[in-house]
């Protein structure tokens, strides 16, 4: 009998780079949620405000820019309420930046467990990506209450059908700061340049981004540079969630679908670079 | 049946120096060499990893072509000196890093414990990081909740389960984490030098466990370690790496023997020419008449000391104080205590001197050598010349602990 096929593992030198292991990541579920709710329950252990500090960063940023960009610089906000216009940008914003930020540094903050433990790697980033949408869950919530008091107090804005795009806008959301994040994050493991840059190029997207004035604006202002704010893929993501719970922004199946488009492939450009680096990065970190 | 582990041509190169960005222009020069079908320029093949010398190139092989194969159940020993590659290999049989070329195939799910209590988390309670540290080592979390009971147990942490771990002392915190893999179901156990932590009793309990492991449940152990007498116990065969590659596999106690004649080189001494009388080479000699450091326990041992006379001189006693590692004086080898002296001719004289039986139990010892007579003192040599006792197989069970002194005389009971 051929001894070979009694064989259930190997560990060879090179591997396929489309070799994901999928099925390995499904046996290490039990992982992830433990994972997540690591990050959830350390977040507030041994703070007096626990969960509620998850709403005070939205909050405050929402004030700030209300005061900043509303008031004091003018800036439209297409006859919405200001405070809910802001929060809805920052809301989705900050899920998407936290996702791209935290997995952009996956290997560097994860080198000890990763150099003495073997787990499918992924399983790291997806955790980051699933304990940020708890915080972003908690942030919504904070969200919808500001839409009913603005409801009650009879500000003008509308639900449209949109909303039911809203999971989508998640995973989009989701899977483009995963996608992204894995790119910094297998870069990174060599080129420590790029972690510096993360962090404030993700400051300077924002503003490339239609976080804090609507894209039709934009358009207005400046029509020969629009352009770079609408190839943003995160910026239909965001007209499109605008869209839904208030009733405004620019919203075209056309931008969105380009927004899958270059999501799928960030993500697949992604896994395929995280997997190659994730052999060998415990050498050169 | 096919071997539970099989390893073949296994290498592993490291870059030595700076990792950054003189490195993309390589990368680059690299990746066209791949392009074009060539060999990796940085990576020549035919150099070893030796540590003391400089090589024209600054890529290490930490493993090369390292071949062997392991059968289910066998308790294997990984030795060998600092840098050897053990740790590479172990590393890479844990899949934490991949090699650079070469092939290991197995069958069964791996446990590999390069270190205790990865990944826990200080906030969270003893409960949580059995959960969590067990689903990183890959335990499912019905398979770690059956075991909780049993775990929480062997660690003896039961009343402080729900204190986050930050509190405990570290020996809990040892305890606790070795707990958890200890518990792991799988088929092969790698375990690193893990055990140097924890106190002595803790570290029985482990070996114990880890026996257990290998003995009763049919599980193949890889164990690496210094504590050759741990490796001893527990292994029944034995790897050793020198510089990247197997320079010795075969049964345990022959391994720890390569071992020791390996990795001490007889310490010459510094030749005093200023002296009239002086040491110039000293020697321990086993019953194969074999130059070596390391005497097998039991077993007869000659002295062998080479002294240069510049004047012929006498009367000269030469005296042996053997030491342990903490300068306790042991025993004392003196020919005056038979009331043998010697005369010194001009040149070189050779003086033996033997005992039938190194009652010394298994560690390492220092001989500090005394030449000279009543009056004077010829030579000394204070910073003494280490040599190691080995135990001798299938005689005692059990060695003499710290606790029960440093000898081991054969007695026979009734």
């Amino acid at each position: 009998m051929e001894h070979k096929e009694e064989y259930n593992w190997t560990i060879e030198a090179k591997a396929s780079l489309f070799d994901l292991r999928i099925n390995e990541i499904w046996a290490y579920r039990d992982l992830l949620w433990l994972l997540v709710r690591r990050d959830f329950v350390s977040f507030y252990k041994q703070t007096i405000l626990g969960p509620l500090w998850f709403f005070i960063q939205p909050l405050f940023t929402t004030i700030i820019f209300t005061f900043i960009f509303g008031n004091l610089a003018g800036i439209s906000t297409d006859g919405l309420p200001k405070p809910l216009f802001y929060m809805a940008g920052i809301t989705a914003w900050n899920y998407f930046a936290d996702c791209l930020t935290k997995t952009s540094t996956v290997f560097k903050d994860n080198a000890g467990i990763f150099g003495k433990v073997y787990f499918p790697r992924l399983i790291m980033p997806l955790s980051i990506v699933a304990s940020n949408l708890v915080r972003f869950g908690v942030q919504m919530l904070l969200f919808l209450l500001m839409m009913a008091y603005y409801y009650f107090i009879g500000a003008k804005f509308n639900i449209t059908w949109a909303i039911s795009l809203f999971p989508i806008i998640v995973i989009l959301m989701a899977l483009l700061g995963l996608g992204a994040g894995m790119i910094i994050s297998a870069m990174t493991t060599k080129y420590r340049d790029l972690a510096f840059l993360v962090s404030f190029g993700v400051q300077l997207l924002m503003y490339a981004t239609t976080v804090i004035y609507p894209l039709s604006e934009a358009i207005k202002k400046y029509p020969a540079y629009a352009w770079i704010i609408k190839y943003n893929p995160m910026t239909p993501i965001i007209e499109t969630f605008r869209y839904g719970f208030l009733g405004e922004g620019s919203f075209s199946w056309e931008s969105l679908g380009y927004a899958c488009g270059v999501t799928l492939g960030l993500l697949v450009f992604g896994v395929v670079v995280f997997n190659k680096v994730e052999r060998n990065f415990v050498d050169t970190i | 049946m096919p071997p539970a582990i099989k390893v073949e041509n296994l290498s592993k190169a490291y870059q030595l120096g700076q990792i950054g960005t003189g490195t993309i222009s390589r990368d680059l020069e690299r990746w066209y060499a791949r392009v074009r079908g060539k060999e990796d320029p940085f990576l020549r093949i035919g150099e070893s990893n030796n540590q003391n010398t400089r090589s024209a190139s600054d890529v290490v092989w930490s493993l090369k072509d390292i071949n062997f194969e392991i059968e289910q159940g066998d308790a294997v020993g990984i030795i060998g000196r600092n840098g050897a590659g053990k740790s590479t290999l172990l590393k890479i049989l844990s899949k934490v890093t991949a090699p650079t070329t070469g092939k290991i195939s197995g069958k069964g799910r791996i446990a590999s414990l390069l270190e205790v209590g990865t990944g826990f988390h200080p906030e969270l309670s003893g409960r949580e990081n059995i959960f969590l540290n067990g689903a990183i080592l890959g335990m499912r979390k019905k398979e770690i909740q059956r075991k909780l009971e049993e775990i929480v147990d062997f660690a003896g942490i039961e009343r402080y389960l729900d204190t986050p771990v930050k509190r405990y002392s570290s020996g809990m915190y040892v305890r606790l984490a070795f707990a958890v893999a200890a518990h792991l179901e799988s088929e092969i156990l790698i375990v690193d030098e893990v055990l140097a932590v924890g106190d002595a009793e803790f570290q029985k309990k482990c070996l114990g466990k880890m026996g257990e492991v290998s003995k009763g449940e049919g599980r193949t152990v890889l164990f690496v370690s210094h504590n050759m007498t741990a490796v001893l116990n527990l292994c029944s065969k034995g790897v050793m790496l020198k510089n990247g590659k197997v320079s010795f596999f075969g049964n345990i106690s022959s391994t720890i023997e390569a071992y020791h004649n390996e990795s001490q080189t007889s310490s010459l001494i510094i030749p005093r020419k200023n002296k009239k009388v002086y040491i110039t080479d000293f020697y321990l000699v086993n019953d194969q008449n074999i130059k070596t450091t390391t005497i097998s326990l039991h077993s007869y041992t000659k002295f062998v000391i080479k002294i240069f006379s510049k004047v012929a001189k006498q009367p000269v006693n030469v005296g042996y104080g053997i030491d342990d590692i903490y300068e306790n004086r042991l025993f004392t080898l003196f020919s005056k205590f038979y009331g043998k002296t010697y005369s010194l001719k001009v040149g070189e004289n050779i003086i033996e001197c033997y005992i039938s039986s190194m009652i010394l139990k298994p560690n390492n010892y220092k001989i500090k050598i005394f030449v000279g007579n009543d009056f004077e003192t010829l030579d000394y040599y204070e910073d003494g010349i280490n040599f190691k006792v080995v135990p001798r197989e299938n005689v005692f069970l059990e060695l003499p602990d710290a606790s029960q002194g440093s000898l081991v005389l054969n007695h026979y009971w009734s």
